[in-house]
Order: structure tokens, then C-alpha cells, then sequence
């Protein structure tokens, strides 16, 4: 890809960024009084966020088991109200030493 | 008080997650033969996780620019529901340019911790957090291309479930407190699954499935569990864990 084309490209996914996050906050100045919609949109981040982390969480480590692994210490972790940092480090720290136990296995 | 000190302080913990995401983002794209300073420019100018490293390979495979415009549109058409649930907690006489420059801000990350918040958000609260992790992004960024290869493969696999993991510290506490909240996520996670992998059903882009399973679970939880409204002209914005237990009150 040529460097203009580049440099347009990067352009164009700014603005497709920019413009789903910036259109509903310029918009919706007032607080929604509807009942139901103001339920949705305080259920919505737990929805959107739970389809985010699954299934995808279980591919993003070079193999299976340790996505498992590192998922279900995130889920302990996570609801003994463990930190942001804590979780994902620890989640992390698993992912690594089941990947090396699986290396010396022979699995991986 | 929301504060910038406490925003920037509630920052912190996302720019250590987004350090080690830029970085398997620099490096990634590096490796994938992009010009070092590109890399670099989107993280300044997008800001944003999935949609970069969709970016880098649509680069990398000299994509059309529609191509770019509906990948990345669709990807992040997930901004658009957040930035109307973020609407809702920003203190009621933020002027407009002030939520304009909030809007660049608003990542999965970023919104996940706004929502935590029980007081409406400040304008000095955003800009705390969102600087922290603009910085994380950032800099993460620039190590990843600098250090290209340098890093082993196996901590590179180990750092890809990071961004996951951060996500369900997010959402399991406030599980544990509310009913409601838990049965939204766990149709949401069925409902994902199954459009990933039954056949005939699977197939749409991830940035459809976020946007279907969050819309139906949350519209499911809406109708089931309604949470009651407070005092309309009270700047007090609903706290979600008191809400969340009346709603499961009236349920039961």
C-alpha cells in the first residue's frame, strides 16, 4: 500500500471511530425518562462486554486449555473483587505457566 | 469526588493492560510489514483495540477503502450503545465540546470503569482516565514497535488474554450483587456462543455479534427486570447496585 494511501486509510478509520462514539454523546443531552430504555441502556455495557469476552477468550492464547485455565482464574479472581490489574496479570501468569507445562508435555 | 486525580488514579490499571495490548499491537504490525510510523499514527489518531488490529491486516492486504469504511464501521458500531449509556451518567450541563472531546475517550475499557462510578461523571474525572490510558496506549505502542521481535513468543500468548480478563473484573462483581445483572450476562454469553459456533446461524462479523447479543440480553433484562426510576430533577444518577437489588426485589 502506497504511503497516501496509507495515510488515507488510517484517515478514514479515525473518523469511522470517532463518529459512532462522538454522535450519541453530542446528541443525548437529556437523561431518557422511558423506564424501559433507561433499563436497557444500564443493562447494555454487561451484555456488550460478556459478548466481547466470550467465546473469543478461550482462542487468545496459543492454546485452548491454557485459555481455560487463565479464564477460570479471571472468573475466581473476579468475584472475590479482586482488581482490574490483579485479574489480568494473574490471568496472564496462568496462561504462561499452563503453556509451559503443556510445552513440556508435548501438547503444545 | 470525582476528581481528575481519582479519574487519572482509575486510569492507571487500564494504561498497565493497554501497554501490553499496544505492544503486541506494534509489534504485530511490524512484523506484518507496515511502516514503522503507522503503527504509531493510528494508535494517536483511532484510540481504539479491535478495530487497529482489523486496520493492520486490511492494510497489510491492500484493502479497498470501502472495505476499511465497513470493517471498521461495523467493528465499532458497539460505540454508538455505549456512548448513549455513557450519555446518561455525564453530569446534566457538560457543554458540548466537552463531551465531544469525551467521545475520542470512550473505550470499551474506559466506559467499563465509568460505569463503576455511582456519581455523575465530571468533566475532570474523564480527562483523568482518559489521559492515563491515552498515555498507556501510546507508549505501549511505540514499544511494540521498537521492540518488534525482541520479546519471546511464549509471553506474547500469555499477554493475549489481558484485554479478557480485564473485562471480566469489569463485569463479575456487580454479577455477584445483582441477579438481573448476572442472568444479562449469562444470555449474552449463551447467545454469543451460539452465533460463533452452531452452524448456519454462525458467520456474522464479531463487531454483529457484540452489537446483537448486548441489544437482545439487555432488552431481555430491561423487560424482566425494570429498574425503578429515581426523583427525575435529582442530578443523582441511578446507582446501579441499588437499583439493580429493587429491580431483583420486585422480581422475586
Amino acid at each position: 500500500m502506497s504511503m497516501q494511501k496509507t495515510l488515507l486509510v488510517i484517515l478514514i478509520m479515525a473518523l469511522c471511530t470517532y463518529i459512532p462514539r462522538v454522535l450519541p454523546l453530542a446528541l443525548f443531552r437529556e437523561k431518557i425518562k422511558n423506564q424501559y430504555v433507561s433499563s436497557l441502556l444500564c443493562y447494555l455495557p454487561y451484555g456488550i462486554l460478556a459478548a466481547m469476552v466470550f467465546p473469543d477468550i478461550f482462542s487468545s492464547t496459543a492454546s485452548v486449555i491454557s485459555g481455560i485455565t487463565g479464564t477460570a482464574i479471571a472468573l475466581f479472581l473476579a468475584y472475590r473483587k479482586k482488581g482490574l490489574l490483579t485479574v489480568a496479570v494473574s490471568a496472564c501468569a496462568a496462561v504462561f505457566v499452563t503453556e509451559r507445562i503443556l510445552g513440556l508435555a508435548g501438547i503444545l | 469526588m470525582l476528581t481528575f486525580r481519582k479519574g487519572f488514579k482509575d486510569g492507571i490499571p487500564i494504561a498497565l493492560g493497554y501497554l501490553s495490548v499496544a505492544f503486541a499491537f506494534g509489534m504485530l504490525a511490524v512484523e506484518k510489514g507496515l511502516p514503522l510510523w503507522s503503527p504509531v499514527l493510528l494508535s494517536i489518531s483511532n484510540f481504539t483495540g479491535t478495530g487497529q488490529f482489523a486496520g493492520i491486516d486490511l492494510i497489510s492486504s491492500n484493502a479497498g477503502l470501502w472495505e476499511v469504511i465497513f470493517t471498521i464501521f461495523v467493528i465499532n458500531i458497539r460505540y454508538i450503545l455505549m456512548s448513549l449509556s455513557l450519555s446518561q451518567r455525564l453530569v446534566r450541563d457538560m457543554p458540548v465540546w466537552q463531551r465531544m472531546v469525551i467521545a475520542f475517550g470512550n473505550t470499551d475499557e474506559v466506559f467499563g470503569i465509568c460505569m463503576q462510578q455511582k456519581e455523575p461523571l465530571t468533566m475532570r474525572y474523564m480527562t483523568g482516565i482518559i489521559l492515563s490510558a491515552y498515555s498507556g496506549w501510546n507508549a505501549g505502542t511505540v514499544l511494540g514497535v521498537l521492540a518488534s521481535s525482541a520479546l519471546p513468543a511464549m509471553v506474547r500468548t500469555a499477554l493475549g488474554i489481558a484485554l479478557y480478563a480485564m473485562f471480566i473484573a469489569i463485569i463479575i462483581p456487580p454479577a455477584r450483587e445483582s441477579g438481573a445483572i448476572l442472568k444479562v450476562i449469562a444470555l449474552s454469553v449463551l447467545l454469543s456462543c451460539v452465533l460463533s459456533f452452531v452452524p448456519g446461524i454462525s458467520g456474522f462479523g464479531k463487531g454483529w455479534v457484540i452489537i446483537i447479543c448486548g441489544v437482545i440480553s439487555a432488552g431481555i433484562g430491561a423487560y424482566l427486570f425494570p429498574l425503578t426510576m429515581k426523583d427525575e430533577d435529582t442530578e443523582n444518577i441511578d446507582s446501579h447496585d441499588g437499583n439493580s437489588r429493587e429491580g431483583q426485589g420486585t422480581v422475586k
